[in-house]
């Protein structure tokens, strides 16, 4: 076994192009070496690749899995990016797009610093700001210290090391997850990481999309790759054609209802079946966006026409030869006839009914007709005790219907619901009625070319006329951490993905829905059923 | 800092599918630090509106001052991608966690930050739990090397750990160099892709 020691090294930023050196970080270890796997120290230089934009071929090269039989999706793109795999080691994995924001990347830069290492890949990493920016006001100032200091140090750090920032004031600005796919960036058959759990959303593309911590961006700043452990796969095979009033979103939270909020943990997601051949790709991204909350590493779907038909002239998609040529190779991707998963969950959504939560986990939900659950009707202690807790944080009653249930706040938005499809979703609950005196509704566009959009179609006018906000895009009340969140004890009916304790704001209680749910919801002043108001 | 035995208190808190958000709320996030966090570990749940600590909350009882070993409900570690968490619990000052399963990234997490996730059957679990609830002074041992945990009443239950986490755990060092050992291949594999 070789054992390679990297020398220590005082801090300092090499020259561009030169070889690194590993430093002393500032997280547990203090120092870096004495690796169990056979490793040598690398002499070659690491080659510095200049931002490719607006090519007429994809700046992320070309996607290539090889053509075996009787693999699965996630097989294929996995099989396709592995740098290096040995025993007793994870495998190395090459990630194509790295995707930071202001929150989770500042500690990795600063390490990444104190190592003396810089961006590897400058052309795969794309920022942006949205987790604390402000939705009101157009002209974004941010009032809040410590939020101003987060994007001015994301402003620094990706001037510093070449990074494309689609920032406050950018016509491209927008929730990560958004953007990604809007500016066509996310492609089939990639490796997508994010400091952020919600990356999955881009699986719907076929790509392998995971959120990370903060120590892993460092390692993809510095060598575009990660140390992985490879997953096992789930099929989720959903069939049949909705009801109306059922959205994607039902389908997730039903899903979650099923399998619980840890019933994917160590499985990669497929999704598949007529269902989701059916769904347009705003909709796919709602179930992928919410694979995380089902413990799952990352949800896919096979790309397919109405894939390439979303990507084709985005501005980062490839374009002539390159856009054949890659439509091609993202052609082989579906899973083989043969291929086989670790695990496979069939659901029917033609007995779906529009869901709601009511606990503080995304797996407590029901049919929005449905009384809330006895914390006796479960045979496990532990499930009873959660379910006990949740119903006493929540205020709600076992047995009580939780339709009808007063509303406080209504909040239309997040990675999960802010895109065109599910603000139509909305518009066509609210057209021609009123928000509930009281009630406070947040409408709040994922993007900014999302916000033009819906602009252009009247969308705004539609929300502004019920008495709802129509607000500037960013993360906003799903996470609560730009000033937009609710009251103590204040009850939210959320088009976002996550309903624990003190999410939208401290003491805040959240029910996760769709659009038309909430957009009914808002209207009724209560929790309320959309199919009352198509 | 290497992490092979560790001999502590458990500082048992018994719910399930504690998220990250729990662990550390996202108001918390608003920084570019990643240290002094362990105040802040638990806080709306260790802390009254007024920023009091709440006396019947166990991180806020004198008796597990020094505790290195959380004892955790199933599914721990949910959520948010944020290493804050497991920043959080370093500072408080654990160095393991045992529970039935972890949330994938938040292991991850753990495990970049010198935090051993210890997973245990349901009947181990269970005892642990019964263990810590009859004597709050009870020690257990977790001995990384044997991958095992004991308690002298006879208590043995192994672990599962991969032999790379393990041996970074033990050495005190962080995967980076690894990686960064990784460069010729990686500029190999790049230029396959680009071509």
């Amino acid at each position: 076994m070789f054992v390679l020691r990297f020398e220590r090294r005082a801090a300092r930023r090499p020259e561009p192009g030169s070889r690194r050196a590993a430093g002393p970080r500032s997280g547990f270890t203090g120092r870096t070496g004495a690796f169990p796997c056979a490793a040598r120290p690398e002499s070659v230089p690491v080659p510095r690749y200049g931002l490719s934009l607006m090519t007429n071929r994809s700046p992320f090269g070309k996607i290539l899995p090889r053509p075996m039989e009787n693999q699965t999706l996630f097989e294929k793109v996995w099989d396709s990016h592995v740098v290096r795999s040995e025993p007793d080691c994870p495998t190395v994995l090459y990630i194509d797009l790295h995707l930071i924001h202001e929150v989770t990347s500042p500690q990795a830069f600063q390490s990444l610093r104190s190592r003396g290492l810089v961006v590897r890949r400058p052309d795969r990493t794309v920022a942006t700001t949205d987790h604390i920016v402000p939705t009101t006001g157009q002209t974004y100032s941010i009032t809040d210290p410590v939020a101003a200091k987060m994007v001015a140090a994301l402003e620094k750090s990706c001037a510093e090391f070449g990074i494309r920032l689609y920032g406050i004031g950018r016509p491209e600005q927008g929730i990560v997850h958004v953007i990604g796919p809007e500016l066509g960036f996310t492609q089939p058959g990639m490796t997508i990481v994010c400091g952020d759990s919600h990356t999955a959303t881009h699986g719907a593309f076929g790509s392998l999309a995971f959120g990370i911590g903060t120590s892993e961006v460092e390692q993809v700043l510095a060598t575009q790759c990660l140390l992985q452990r490879r997953p096992r796969t789930c099929e989720i095979r959903i069939d049949g054609s909705f009801k109306p009033g059922v959205t994607s979103k039902d389908i997730i939270l039903a899903l979650l209802a099923k399998i619980g909020v840890d019933g994917g943990t160590g499985h990669v997601f497929e999704y598949r079946g007529s269902t989701i051949r059916a769904l347009n790709m705003d909709e796919r991204m709602t179930i992928c966006n919410m694979s995380i909350e089902g413990g799952a590493r990352a949800g896919m779907i096979a790309p397919d026409d109405t894939t390439f038909e979303y990507l084709s002239g985005r501005p980062f998609a490839p374009k002539g030869l390159a856009w054949e040529e890659a439509l091609a190779a993202w052609r082989k991707l579906e899973s083989d006839a043969e291929a086989r998963f670790d695990k496979t969950i069939t659901m029917n959504a033609s007995e779906l009914e529009p869901m709601i939560t009511y606990g503080t986990s995304p797996g407590m939900g029901i049919p929005v007709s449905g009384r809330i659950p006895e914390p006796g009707s479960l045979g496990d202690a532990s499930q009873r005790d959660a379910l006990a807790k949740a119903l006493a944080y929540m205020d709600l009653k076992p047995g009580q219907p939780i339709a009808g249930r007063p509303i406080d706040t209504v909040f239309i938005g997040s990675c999960t619901n802010s895109r065109m499809t599910d603000l139509r979703q909305a518009a066509r609950i609210f057209s021609g009625r009123r928000v509930s005196p009281g009630v406070r509704v947040l409408v709040v566009p994922g993007s900014r070319a999302i916000k033009s959009e819906a602009e252009a179609e009247g969308l705004d006018r539609v929300f502004r006329d019920a008495g709802a906000e129509w607000r500037e895009p960013g993360c906003s009340m799903c996470i609560a951490m730009n000033g937009d969140e609710l009251g103590p004890g204040q009850y939210c009916v959320s088009t976002s993905n996550r309903n624990f304790e003190g999410r939208q704001g401290k003491n805040g209680r959240t029910l996760l829905a769709s659009p038309l749910t909430a957009a009914a919801s808002a209207v009724a002043g209560a929790v309320a059923d959309p199919r009352h108001y198509l | 800092m290497g992490l092979r035995t560790i001999t502590s208190r458990m500082v048992a808190l018994p719910y399930e599918n504690v998220d990250t958000d729990q662990i550390i709320p996202a108001r918390f996030l608003k920084t570019t630090e990643r240290s002094g966090m362990g105040k802040l570990l638990f806080h709306d749940w260790r802390y009254d509106p007024a920023g009091n600590p709440r006396p019947d909350f166990i991180l806020n009882r004198p008796e597990i001052a020094g505790a290195a070993i959380l004892l955790a409900g199933n599914n721990f570690g949910c959520g948010s991608s944020r290493e804050h968490a497991p920043w959080a619990l370093a500072d408080f000052g654990f160095r393991a966690i045992i529970s039935t399963s972890f949330a994938d990234i938040f292991r991850n997490n753990c495990l970049k930050n010198g935090i051993l996730p210890v997973l245990v059957g349901r009947a181990v679990h269970q005892e642990l739990f019964a263990l810590a609830a009859a004597d709050p002074n009870a020690e257990v041992t977790i001995d990384l090397e044997d991958q095992t945990l004991s308690h002298p009443n006879g208590l043995r239950a192994e672990f599962p750990i991969d032999a790379f986490s393990k041996k970074c755990l033990i050495e005190g060092v962080d995967d980076m160099g690894y990686l960064l050992g990784q460069l010729r291949r990686i500029t190999e594999y790049e230029e396959r892709l680009l071509k």
